[in-house]
């Protein structure tokens, strides 16, 4: 639906004029995915809404929540002889424990930026002497297309392609943040693209067992002023529903077909997070079928002494137990420039959308 | 290898931030003069009592063929196009040419006569110029310097200090084609026929308005970095803020969903046909409707003022109203672009 300038502003300002009124006391409302949080600072929504609401971010921003010992065994491989790393652009700059790969880059290895998983077979194809590693790293909307591409290789017979799988899955971080009492989030706007894929069903534990107000959300400046409306409106009555905003793209049922691609390709496993540590089923391994596909098992390879960067506090930013200016680093020693965590490094990172958009920095009034 | 020390990085040559902590870090220490501190487009040099404008750029653009044009076109264009910015109109180029062993000369003289139709449109003649072959892999192909020189318009004084809250902030058309025309070549792919490179020389256009409006206080093609990096450049030099509105912006929608695709925002996308004017609020009625007669700035229009706050720093009123800081582009949102 295409709004002209004139319709988009009227229809923001009923939104805000309702949220205000809602607004009676202070709430305090989660954006799961990070693509929300830098809608809402490149839209300027913050400062559209009364003091009484507050918004924080949570985890999910897939490079952000990627923790350091994944890093620091991309590096590895990275200065693996006879070894091609492929890679989503965000990833080169998140430092791990000692370099990241853009400086592994600078200095030699062979990383190479893709814009699709299946770019990473033609790589392989043309460089048949060398191991083709894809860093797949995504949540379930990136999750099918990395499968996907399991499956051509397969179906190609392609022996040097492999993936370092660091996917993770929405759901169980949530749960993760509703058993940690410190956050008190009064309600969430979750993910509508994740949702896309998986349905309806894997978020009803967040009112259903938890009793906390959720809202399924699209992208777009005035689909966050819907579900913030959604959200404060379910508070004012005292509910605690599932309510699906972004119903244009998101069908209870999810894409069965993604899923089932998902299904042949991956199986659950517990993984790692940054903030978290381990999360129980959070994330995908290669089920048996696939395994000869997962770098780690084919090109063994141990990297031992990864830690987090000094200082930096990204494990509360991503468990919303903080904002970023309210670290000491923010700004002044870490700087999109020269990121001293991920937070700061990745495009969806609060830390990132924080100092770009300018809040924390300037005033906007 | 030392893996810690500082190295150079695609992201220095992107035209945002890394590049300006380069040139402001290594380049302005060892040169330092007044003509270069202006940090303009070209260098204001006054010889013999004659005002004249003088700059260099080097073009390495890839892939060197793309809708709209090649890297012979560009390297013509973008050096009439900073003299221009200067306030100055163009007289004489060189051309100095870097080519691998191998390359087609088929190729090189298609890029040649390119140049040649571009010096002639523009109204300026390569006067010198040098060529070198190196080995092949030592360079991608072909890379092209070109130096230009040309005479300051009377009357007319282009720089910062000139740049006072409540001017007009006018662009000259459609934000972003040349950038998605170059990467939808480089990635292959297929673009609707309206996005082709906007690449052409503006001195024509820029002396018309200056003959007619010789007040205006500032200039600026934004090319690399984008209209957001040029605008934050001026802001920070001239210690005057901007606010721009977000629903006068023109982006074309291919250019947009080409962005959405491929995930850039297109006030950081080079541009190489595009010029940005302030001027005082009341020159800038005649200012628009000089341009719009021009077929490269038919779609001019005003997208925003100079103001005292945010100061040295741009910021951008969304469609729903919010407002927020339009930074400049830092690292490299694409590499080696122009
Ligand atoms: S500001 Fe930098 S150091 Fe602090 S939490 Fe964010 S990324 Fe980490």
């Amino acid at each position: 639906m295409l709004l002209t300038a004139e319709e988009t502003a009227r229809a923001a300002r009923f939104f805000t004029d309702g949220i205000t009124c809602l607004a009676t006391r202070p709430v305090r409302l989660m954006e799961v995915c990070g693509t929300h949080t830098v809608a809402i600072f490149r839209a300027g929504i913050r400062q559209l809404l009364p003091a009484a609401v507050e918004l924080v971010s949570g985890p999910g921003c897939p490079v952000c929540v990627t923790p350091n010992e994944y890093l620091d065994t991309a590096i590895a491989y990275s200065r693996r002889p006879g070894t091609i790393i492929t890679t989503f652009g965000d990833m080169l700059r998140v430092p791990g424990s000692e370099s990241s790969l853009m400086a592994e880059k600078a200095c030699g290895a062979d990383i190479r930026i893709v814009y699709s998983a299946l770019d990473s077979l033609a790589i392989a194809r043309d460089n048949p002497g060398q191991a083709v590693i894809f860093l797949a790293v995504g949540f379930e909307t990136t999750a099918p297309t990395a499968a996907a591409t399991i499956l051509q290789a397969d179906k190609q017979g392609l022996t040097n392609f492999f993936v370092l799988s660091a996917h993770k899955l929405v759901p169980p971080a949530l749960k993760a943040i509703l058993a940690t009492p410190a956050t008190k989030v009064d309600g969430f706007l979750l993910p509508g693209h994740t949702a896309a894929i998986s349905g309806l069903e894997p978020y009803r534990f967040v009112a259903g067992q938890f009793g906390v107000p959720a809202v399924v959300t699209g992208f777009e400046a005035l689909d966050i002023l819907q579900g913030i409306y959604m959200l404060l409106q379910q508070l004012q009555q005292g509910q605690a529903e599932l309510q699906n905003q972004y119903r244009r793209v998101v069908k209870t049922e999810g894409n069965p077909a993604a899923r089932d691609i998902l299904d042949q390709v991956y199986q659950p496993a517990g993984t790692g997070w940054r903030g978290f540590g381990e999360i129980a089923g959070s994330g995908l391994e290669l089920t048996a079928a696939f395994r000869r596909f997962d770098a780690q098992a084919a090109l063994p390879l141990t990297v031992a002494g990864s830690r987090e960067p000094a200082g930096c506090r990204c494990g509360e930013v991503l468990r919303g137990l903080i904002t970023p200016p309210a670290c000491p680093c923010f700004g002044r020693h870490c700087t999109p420039e020269q990121p001293v965590g991920a937070c700061m490094v990745s495009v969806e990172g609060a830390c990132a959308a924080w100092y770009k958009y300018g809040q924390g920095r300037w005033s906007c009034e | 290898m030392n893996n810690r020390e500082k190295r150079i990085l695609l992201g220095h040559g992107s035209g945002g931030r890394l590049s300006h902590e380069l040139i402001r870090n290594i380049m302005l220490p060892a040169f330092a003069n007044p003509a270069l501190s202006e940090l303009h487009d070209g260098a204001r040099l006054d010889v013999g009592g004659t005002r004249l404008a003088f700059t260099t750029d080097s073009y390495v653009v890839k892939p060197r063929f793309f809708p709209g044009g090649n890297i012979g076109k560009l390297a013509v264009c973008g050096t009439v196009n900073d003299l221009a910015m200067c306030g100055a109109q163009a007289a004489y180029l060189s051309a100095g040419f870097i080519l691998e062993e191998g390359l087609l000369l088929s190729e090189l003289t298609l890029i040649v006569e390119s140049m040649r139709q571009m010096a002639v449109a523009a109204g300026v003649t390569i006067v010198t110029g040098d060529t070198k072959v190196v080995e092949k892999g030592a360079v991608d192909g072909i890379y092209i310097n070109t130096a230009g020189i040309g005479v300051l318009l009377p009357g007319v004084n282009i720089g910062a200090p000139g740049v006072k809250p409540g001017q007009d902030i006018i662009v000259s058309g459609y934000l972003g084609d040349h950038a998605v025309a170059v990467m939808s070549e480089r990635h292959g792919l297929t673009l609707p026929a309206a996005i082709a490179s906007d690449c052409a020389p503006l001195n024509q256009l820029v002396a018309a308005v200056l003959t007619a409006v010789p007040q205006v206080a500032m200039l600026r093609d934004p090319t690399r970095g984008g209209l957001a990096t040029t605008l934050n450049e001026i802001a920070a030099e001239a210690g005057v803020g901007m606010i721009l509105e977000e629903n006068t912006l023109p982006v074309r929608p291919e250019v947009q969903a080409v962005c959405e695709l491929l995930g850039f925002d297109p006030l950081y996308l080079a541009n190489e046909g595009k010029v940005v004017f302030i001027v005082e609020k009341e020159y800038s009625g005649k200012v628009l409707t000089i341009l719009r007669q021009n077929p490269l700035a038919a779609a001019a229009r005003v997208i925003g003022s100079v103001t005292a706050q945010p100061a040295g720093q741009v910021a951008l009123r969304t469609t729903v109203g919010g407002l927020r800081l339009l930074d400049m582009l830092s690292g490299e949102q694409l590499p080696r672009i122009c």
